[in-house]
């Protein structure tokens, strides 16, 4: 198990998703903050009716209108990208964990790790 | 100021948010479920995120452990959202009732632990065995019945997807129970697979249109805020008396998800 010449040991690793879940966390939670601002200007008068289930328009169910409606500058759309950063955040732990299981050449969990990953995208990008 | 609540109890008792805040928003609120749900998952993934940052720097969590369940869990919490989409919000309510009596009953039970001294063949070929931190320097554990656990976690995930909960309770019997594993370690790697399971169900729940952001951003900002305060106060707090007083909670917001479930069936 020594392995003298490489500094990703599983505790460097920790070190690192620990890091990135506290980012992404305080990122997501910024942005939605500033899209609440927005939000709130325009909208906060009114009350919303959640009683009756509609869904969301079709912008702000994908990523591609999420992320245009962020960039139009519309606060439900940076809000909504802010909640997608959240979303994204462990994702991108289990990418990470992915390229980590690569450097300490342990087939067997980058294996385990490409499957949970693919099994997210799905979820996210896929056709369902 | 109601998810504000919700992180915080949440947080205190270990049971997650979601448990509290679903049917605050739906009893109290009249919020459609689906979009309890939604706003629900959002706020787990939020709270699991920031805690798990923590532990996983203390070096209680094991990952190996973590990520192989998490297949489990995953393929759990996409079967759970799509079920969501067919099972009627009634139904929904009465299946979140009893998840709620059952967390209830598990939390109240005092947890025994049972740890395996002899390596498993299957946990040693799965590479999961660790050990953590004590004050007598690492302490080395040996995982068992990787079968039972894995399926347990199927179902901890279904019940995520389906209730927009991180079913901790379920991950932790699973891992506690079934697979042996230390206390500290299970609870702590329950806590990082939640965010995962939880995005698994977001990201279908967020292209079916049940994700608002006018009603998550509130629930994400005040549960992240109460789950900030909920560690800080957890180190003084008496937290024997607390699980009572939030396992009766519970029990009372079971019957009232069960009891709206029938009354809106009819």
């Amino acid at each position: 198990m020594t392995r003298l010449f490489s500094n990703w040991t599983d505790q460097s690793i920790e070190q690192i998703i620990g890091n990135l879940l506290r980012f992404g966390v305080m990122l997501s939670a910024a942005v939605v903050l500033a899209g609440a601002g927005l939000y709130l200007r325009n909208y906060g008068h009114t009350l919303a009716d959640y009683r009756i289930f509609r869904g969301e328009p079709n912008d702000l169910r994908e990523v591609h209108g999420i992320i245009a409606d962020a960039l139009a500058g519309r606060g439900r759309g940076i809000i909504q990208f802010g909640l997608l950063l959240l979303i994204a955040t462990p994702v991108a732990r289990v990418a990470f964990s992915l390229f980590a299981f690569i450097m300490e050449k342990d087939w067997l969990y980058v294996g385990v790790t490409a499957v949970v990953l693919s099994l997210l995208l799905i979820s996210l990008l896929g056709p369902l | 100021m109601g998810s504000f609540v919700a992180g915080f109890l949440g947080s205190l008792t270990g049971l997650g948010g979601g448990v509290v805040l679903v049917p605050l928003l739906t009893l109290v609120f009249k919020v459609d479920i689906r979009y309890a749900v939604g706003a629900s998952l959002v706020s787990v993934i939020a709270t699991s995120s920031g805690a798990a940052a923590a532990y996983v720097k203390e070096g209680f969590s094991n990952i190996r452990i973590g990520m192989f369940l998490e297949v489990a869990t995953t393929i759990g919490a996409l079967v759970g959202a799509f079920l969501a989409t067919k099972v009627p919000t009634a139904g929904i309510a009465i299946i979140f009732g009893a998840v709620l009596l059952y967390s209830a009953y598990l939390s109240a039970r005092p947890p025994a632990e049972k740890l395996g001294q002899q390596p498993d063949r299957l946990g040693t070929l799965l590479r999961m065995n660790g050990s953590y931190p004590t004050d007598h320097g690492p302490q080395p554990y040996f995982v068992h019945r990787v079968p039972a656990g894995f399926g347990l976690m199927f179902g901890a995930g279904t019940l995520s997807g389906l209730l927009g909960i991180g079913s901790g309770a379920v991950k932790v019997l699973a891992m506690d129970q079934a697979m042996r594993i230390p206390f500290k370690v299970s609870t702590t790697t329950s806590n990082f697979m939640i965010g995962v399971t939880a995005a698994a169900s977001a990201g279908i729940y967020l292209r079916r249109g049940y994700i608002d952001p006018g009603l998550s951003m509130p629930v994400m900002l005040g549960v992240l805020a109460g789950s900030l305060l909920g560690a800080k106060t957890l180190v003084k707090a008496k937290t024997h008396s607390l699980r009572l007083i939030f396992s009766a909670v519970i029990v009372a917001l079971g019957i009232e998800m069960i009891y709206h479930g029938l009354t809106s069936a009819m």
